[in-house]
């Protein structure tokens, strides 16, 4: 490439990032409208794409090791990620979410602590024995928001970091693709199950995506409790999760 | 002003972050406990708050909304700058993870939706 424009790349690393970004989030959204008919949601190709590009590239810090794109290191770093993440939160109406009843506050715990007992029996079982990876690959069974933010606030290694991603977006990928086939099978078929639904899956892209391909008109149900799910996740796994795995190891 | 959510937003995120360490460093643990998800609660009281009062204008909603919506492509950028390789190694265990997670979610769909109605009905 050509060094002035390399480093008009790297200089304005973050616009590089936006727009590289920006790019990756059209070609994965045309691939989910064209190549799966909307059954896998374009954020989870997008997703993939970004994890496939950082096992290419293969540094520690993934595509952000390349001079030219450390941008997407700041913007994928924990000051705007965490900005994000909170302002989602911004227009779920307390009020709202407390008629739907005590069942959505169980079947957040439950979605939550049955993620973190599944996810952190797992890594036990393949030889992890210290509370930190496991309680973020716990997390990440969660989603793929709680297990790095966990990961992080505890100072999981990347390795496991990306390990915890890697288990949400299997995760999230699968609800999308089984909501519409077992939907039925389990009862989803009105808004308290979508809800209850939500509370339980906790993944958005997962459960907005597998609502959406399911019924339309239950999405707005699922996405509220698993719109608290994430949050919940954050604020219980560093806290009362990785007291409960330390006092257990 | 568009600028008076993002301040709002900014400010729960650092007050929530603060208290995150500050218990932290309370319990003896050099980590932010729970400091998102504060930020999170403290933004959904402030922003009620503030709109029950008639203070919340929509440019203003408009400067935390543009950040709620951008949360997938940070979510992509996340993605991107991880030791993925460092995680291959471990492929059939995130699977695992994820997958047992789902089936057995998935299952307890069933039973809390069925307990749900129940307790509509009983009522």
């Amino acid at each position: 490439m050509n060094p002035i424009v390399e480093k008009v790349l790297a200089d304005y690393g973050l616009l590089t990032a936006f727009a590289l970004v920006g790019l990756t989030m059209a070609c994965a959204y045309w691939a989910s409208d064209k190549l799966t008919r909307g059954r896998l949601h374009g954020s989870a190709i997008a997703i993939l794409i970004g994890l496939i590009l950082a096992a290419v590239v293969g540094g520690k810090k993934g595509v952000a090791d390349l001079p030219v794109l450390a941008g997407v290191g700041l913007m994928g770093g924990a000051m705007l990620r965490d900005l994000a993440i909170v302002a989602t939160a911004f227009g779920v109406k307390l009020e709202e979410f407390a008629r739907s009843g005590v069942i959505g506050a169980i079947s957040l715990l439950a979605g939550l602590f049955t993620s973190f007992l599944v996810g952190g029996l797992i890594a036990y079982a393949f030889g992890y024995r210290d509370a930190v990876s496991i309680t973020t690959i716990g997390a990440g069974a969660a989603t793929y928001i709680v297990g790095p933010v966990t990961g992080a606030a505890i100072g999981a290694s990347s390795e496991v970091i990306a390990l915890s991603i890697a288990a949400g977006l299997v995760k999230a990928i699968l609800v999308m693709v089984l909501t519409p086939f077992l939907a039925q099978a389990v009862g989803l078929d009105n808004p308290r199950a979508a809800m209850v639904f939500g509370g339980l899956m906790g993944t958005n892209s997962g459960v907005m995506a597998g609502l959406a391909a399911t019924d339309p008109k239950l999405v707005p149900y699922g996405a509220m409790t698993a719109t608290f799910f994430t949050g919940l996740g954050c604020l219980l796994g560093p806290s009362l999760v990785f007291m409960i795995n330390r006092a257990l190891l | 002003m568009p600028i008076y959510g993002t301040a709002l937003l900014a400010a729960c995120l650092l007050v929530g972050v603060s208290t995150g360490k500050l218990l932290g460093a309370l319990l003896g643990i050099d980590a932010d406990i729970g400091g998102v998800g504060v930020a999170m609660l403290l933004l959904i009281f402030c922003s009620d708050w503030l709109r029950r009062r008639g203070l919340m204008s929509p440019p203003s909603e408009n400067g935390i909304l543009f950040w709620g919506q951008i949360y997938v492509p940070i979510v992509v950028a996340m993605a991107a700058s991880q030791n993925v390789r460092g995680a291959l190694g471990g492929g059939v265990m995130a699977f695992l993870a994820g997958a047992v997670t789902v089936v057995i979610c998935f299952a307890l769909v069933k039973i809390l939706a069925r307990a749900g109605r129940n307790q509509e009905t009983s009522r």
